[in-house]
C-alpha cells in the first residue's frame, strides 16, 4: 500500500471523525447551551466538508500514482 | 581498473567473476532498494515498514483492548468524564491532519522533482509535530498541577494548585495549600465530573492538619488516568520519533537527493507511511479518550 492509499484511508477516517465530533458537540450544546460547543460543532462540520473537497482534489492531482 | 566502492549498499558474493573489478568480485548490489520486486510489486523498504507497522498495530491494539476491558469492567458511574480539555485535543487533531497533508505534499513535490517545495512542506510537518508535542505537554502539566484533596471532615476539594506555604509538609502536618477549585459534593467520579464543569471556582486555602489525602491527577490517580498517560505518552513518543526521522532525512541526509533521487523519494514515502500510522492512531485515540 503506497502513501497515496494510506493518505486516502486517513482522510476518510478524519472526515468521519470531523462529522462525528460535530454532532457530538451539537448534542452537548443542546444539553448545556454553551456557545463554545456550538462553535466547535460548526467548525467540525466545516472541517469535514473541507476534507471531502481536499480528498477529491488529492485524487485528481495524484491520479497517475498507484495504490501499491 | 576502478576499485572504488560505490555508495550503494552491497553484500558479499559467493561466486566471483574474474572479468569484473575487485569490488564487484567481492560485492553486489542489494536488489529492489529502488525498483519494486516483480512478484510483490514492492521495494524492500516498503515491505520492511509494513512489517514494522503490523507490529505497531499489535502494540496499540493491545492497549486499546486493555482500555475497553477496563472501561467495560468499571462499576457503573465510576468511569471519569470531562477530565480532559476537549478544545486542546481538537486543536491537536487538526495539527496532525495538517501534518499528514504536508507529508504527502512533500512526497508529491519530490515526485515532480521540486526539492525546494519538498523542504518547505516538511518544515511545516516538523512545526506541526513540535506544536502537537507542545500542546500535549501543556495538557500533561495541567494534570500534574490538578489536585484532589480529601479533608479530615470528609469533604473533597478539587482544583489547581495556586500556592503552598513555605512550611508545607504533609508528613509533619504543617503549613497550608491553596487551590483554585471547588468543593465536590459526592465522591463518585461521575457525579464529581458533572458538577466540576459548572461549579464556581475560587481560591480555597486548606491547612495541612485538615488534609487526610492529597493527590494530583497523575497516572497513579485512577485507572482511567493510568491508561490515558500510557496511551498518549506512547503516542507522543511515536510523534517524536517520526519527527526525528523526518528531520534527519530533511537535513543531514538531504545529499542523497543529488546522487540517488529515486531512493531519496522512497525514504520520504517510508517516513510518510509511519507518520500516517501515528496520525491514524490519534484519530482513534481522540474520540475514545476525550469524547466517549
Amino acid at each position: 500500500m503506497s502513501l497515496k492509499a494510506i493518505h486516502l484511508v486517513f482522510i476518510t477516517a478524519s472526515t468521519v471523525l470531523a462529522f462525528g465530533f460535530g454532532f457530538w458537540e451539537f448534542k452537548a450544546y443542546s444539553a448545556g447551551g454553551e456557545k463554545g460547543d456550538l462553535i466547535l460543532g460548526v467548525a467540525s462540520l466545516v472541517t469535514g466538508a473541507s476534507l471531502i473537497v481536499y480528498g477529491k482534489y488529492f485524487l485528481k492531482e495524484l491520479k497517475n500514482i498507484g495504490y501499491l | 581498473m576502478n576499485t572504488a566502492c560505490p555508495a550503494t549498499p552491497r553484500i558479499l558474493l559467493r561466486k566471483t567473476n574474474l572479468d569484473k573489478p575487485l569490488w564487484e568480485k567481492l560485492f553486489m548490489d542489494i536488489p529492489y532498494i529502488v525498483k519494486p520486486r516483480e512478484d510483490t510489486g514492492l521495494y524492500n523498504a516498503k515491505v520492511g515498514i509494513w512489517l514494522f507497522l503490523a507490529s505497531e498495530v499489535m502494540l496499540f491494539g493491545a492497549l486499546f483492548s486493555s482500555y475497553i476491558l477496563l472501561r467495560v469492567g468499571a462499576a457503573a458511574g465510576t468511569w471519569p468524564h470531562g477530565l480532559l480539555n476537549v478544545a486542546l485535543g481538537t486543536i491537536n487533531t487538526l495539527v496532525l491532519i495538517c501534518s499528514s497533508v504536508t507529508v504527502v505534499m512533500s512526497w508529491a513535490s519530490l515526485k515532480l522533482g521540486n526539492f525546494g517545495r519538498y523542504r518547505i512542506y516538511q518544515s511545516i510537518t516538523l512545526l506541526c509535530a513540535l506544536t502537537f508535542l507542545g500542546i500535549k505537554s501543556v495538557e500533561y502539566h495541567d494534570k500534574f498541577n490538578h489536585y484532589e484533596v480529601i479533608q479530615t471532615d470528609g469533604r473533597i476539594v478539587d482544583g489547581h494548585l495556586v500556592e503552598r506555604t513555605k512550611d508545607f509538609d504533609l508528613a509533619k502536618k504543617t503549613g497550608a495549600v491553596t487551590l483554585l477549585g471547588h468543593f465536590v459534593e459526592k465522591t463518585e467520579a461521575g457525579a464529581h465530573e458533572a458538577t466540576a464543569k459548572h461549579a464556581e471556582h475560587s481560591n480555597i486555602t486548606i491547612p495541612v492538619a485538615q488534609i487526610k489525602k492529597m493527590e494530583n491527577y497523575g497516572p497513579w490517580h485512577s485507572t482511567y488516568l493510568a491508561i490515558y498517560f500510557t496511551l498518549t505518552g506512547l503516542h507522543a513518543l511515536h510523534v517524536f520519533a517520526g519527527a526525528a526521522v523526518i528531520f534527519v532525512i530533511w537535513g543531514p541526509l538531504a545529499g542523497l537527493w543529488k546522487t540517488d533521487p529515486a531512493r531519496y523519494t522512497n525514504r520520504i514515502e517510508i517516513s510518510g507511511l509511519f507518520w500516517h500510522f501515528v496520525d491514524l492512531v490519534w484519530i482513534f485515540l481522540f474520540p475514545v479518550l476525550y469524547l466517549l
